[in-house]
């Protein structure tokens, strides 16, 4: 009863104006902050870090302990060109990717209108089954594609490695939940107006899904340039190697040479980075919206 | 009035792209991959082809390296709760209102976006037992600190860096080859060498971008009431943070699942070919090789609707207990 009391009384104190003591925290709490940061990621970073340095370095001093190459040999990277076709291989990589993007996302964007706006007797139903695919280990549906593409005559061949990843469901349910977050009075207004439904999804849904978009063409691009299963299946010829199976190719060929494969490896990476830096915000927008229940 | 479109016929002619990409590539091969599995097809007509029925299946169940792979794709999965808690412990880090946060964030999620062959080809000359920076600074750390004397002294064996992707050591002494367990086998090997890289690249990722925005959603009332009870920074975790976080954990940890269930074939195709011994193959990497270098294309479909019906099964059991604690 008498704390009770107490504490009431506590409650008509005066609010005491935080001090000096406390600005002092707050700096404190600043500096940790940022210095615990700084640790964890230059140590994330270590492997990039020693991976740069050492496409430098000449080849007898990859295996030292220091870094630092004592004379830097930026020829190294003209040296990657000279012993496998890679510039093929980017452009390879870079012409699949291209392609895979544009085609995934109209092909989403077209199948997301439909779920997310268009009214259709067994829709949700259809959506659902669309879904439940997303489940569905690749692997699986990966044997019978190789079959499909050998009878359809496009192995070891640009089709080949371009139509069958031009169709996602990711995509479709990604594009679909930004849709639906547009205020439907907007479309409802064209309808009125007497607009047909592509001018609904040319006009109004496309633009301002505008963000998804841009998300999903980064992730495609960004898959599909890292895809490795698929061209390792059905790629047989040097010319029309991608990326990653030339990687493979180097790394088992001239495996001793760490420097260049570094070299090789860092050229790979940059266009990724450079991607990613640029299109950070609706990268992590587009993350947030897939994985948040819609 | 209020009327009802039917715009069944956009819709077809919105859908049909896509729809016909999901019949020719996703749907379709579904139905004939299982009806694959219950043949014998082997591509090069040496055995007469016929319906086995599931004569594949009694096969897998009976087949020693099966079971060893399915063991090895289990044991991949270890790195699986660290690699959640450390996005979640990024996650808190990043959650503040101080300037350059969106920097630390990019820089922790770089390992994951650019993951892929190349970075697997890095990961693997990092891991040279010989000439890779790793053991070279492991052999650097036991000399500075005279480790190897000092366990001398104490009567231990003495030490030596790990030989990672040639060893076939592992953290539970599993046998190669074997469905046993053997003392002998204690160490850091090719497994643990693929854990940690699988840990480094998803730690900042997909993950810890999803806990960020779960985050920023904790109902700041719930927070503040309870610091004004006087819970510390630790309580008010514990009881406020971490259940508003359920649904995201959930998520998380199904999606994980079903992820490193069907992994592992990249990086044993790159670093590891299967591993020393068959350590670092997985069920994925068995599918491939059975498939695309024996050409058993029943067998291996077999082995992958085995895997696609353990996928389901363990998300059913997530999904059953998830929500189970969800509700609360």
């Amino acid at each position: 009863m008498a704390d009770q009391a107490a504490r009431s009384v506590r409650l008509y104190e005066p609010a005491r104006t935080p001090g000096f003591g406390a600005w002092w925290y707050r700096q404190g709490q600043f500096v940790a902050s940022h210095l615990l940061l700084a640790l964890l990621a230059i140590t994330m970073l270590l492997p990039f870090l020693w991976m740069v340095l050492a496409s430098f370095k000449p080849y007898e001093e990859v295996e030292n302990l220091n870094p630092f190459p004592s004379t830097w040999h930026p020829e190294n990277y003209r040296k990657v060109f000279e012993q496998v076709p890679f510039a093929r291989y980017y452009f390879n990589s870079v012409f699949v990717a291209l392609w895979v993007t544009f085609l995934q996302c109209l092909t989403s964007a077209m199948a997301a209108f439909a779920f997310a706006r268009l009214k259709w007797p067994g829709r949700d139903m259809v959506f659902r089954l669309y879904l439940a695919t997303l489940m569905i280990p690749g692997i699986v549906t990966m044997i019978p594609n190789y079959v499909l593409t050998v009878k359809l005559q496009l192995l070891d061949s640009y089709l080949g490695l371009i139509v069958p990843a031009s169709f996602s469901a990711f995509g479709t349910f990604l594009l679909r939940q930004f849709m639906l977050t547009i205020p439907p009075a907007l479309d409802e207004a064209a309808w009125m107006d007497g607009a047909g439904p592509w001018t609904v999804f040319w006009d109004i849904a496309l633009p301002l899904a505008r963000p998804g978009l841009i998300a999903l063409a980064v992730f495609t691009f960004m898959g599909n340039y890292g895809s490795f299963f698929w061209p390792l299946i059905l790629i047989k010829s040097e010319h029309l190697r991608t990326l990653p199976i030339g990687m493979l190719y180097f790394d088992s060929v001239y495996g001793k040479q760490t420097n260049l494969i570094m070299a090789a490896s860092v050229m790979n990476l940059v266009p990724l980075i450079v991607l990613f830096v640029c299109s950070q915000k609706f990268l992590v927008r587009g993350i947030q919206m897939g994985g948040v229940k819609g | 009035m209020k009327w009802q479109r039917n715009d069944t016929l956009a819709a077809a002619g919105f859908l049909l792209p896509n729809i016909l990409g999901f019949l020719v590539f996703t749907a379709g091969p579904l139905a004939f991959s299982l009806a694959v599995s219950i043949t014998n097809w082997n591509v090069q007509h040496t055995v007469p082809f016929q319906c086995t029925g599931t004569e594949n299946y009694t096969e897998l169940l009976h087949d020693k390296q099966f079971w060893i792979f399915f063991i090895n794709t289990v044991y991949l999965m270890l790195g699986m709760p660290i690699c959640i808690a450390g996005s979640l412990f990024l996650a808190v880090l990043l959650n503040q209102r101080l300037r350059g946060m969106v920097a630390y964030r990019t820089l922790f999620y770089l390992p994951s976006f650019t993951s892929g062959v190349a970075l697997m080809i890095l990961w693997k000359a990092l891991y040279n037992p010989d000439f890779g920076p790793i053991n070279a600074l492991l052999d650097w750390c036991l000399q500075t600190f005279r480790i190897n004397e000092l366990l001398r002294a104490l009567g231990c064996h003495p030490v030596a860096p790990p030989q990672w992707l040639s060893a076939t050591n592992n953290l539970l002494g599993l046998v190669p080859q074997e469905l046993q367990i053997s003392g002998s086998k204690f160490g850091l090997g090719a497994r643990e060498a693929l854990i940690i890289m699988g840990v480094w690249i998803a730690i900042g990722g997909n993950n810890m971008l999803l806990y960020l925005a779960a985050l920023t959603n904790v109902p700041q009332e719930l927070v503040e009431a309870a610091q004004i009870d006087g819970a510390g920074r630790w309580k008010v975790f514990r009881h406020v943070t971490w259940p508003q976080l359920a649904p995201t954990t959930f998520f998380i940890v199904v999606m994980s699942f079903i992820g490193s269930l069907q992994g592992g074939f990249d990086q044993a195709r790159v670093m590891t070919n299967g591993g020393p011994s068959g350590t670092t193959t997985t069920l994925a990497y068995y599918i491939y090789t059975k498939a695309f270098e024996e050409f058993q294309i029943g067998y291996a479909s077999a082995v992958a609707w085995v895997l696609f019906s353990v996928i389901f099964v363990v998300t059913l059991i997530n999904w059953k207990y998830g929500q189970k604690e969800l509700s609360y």
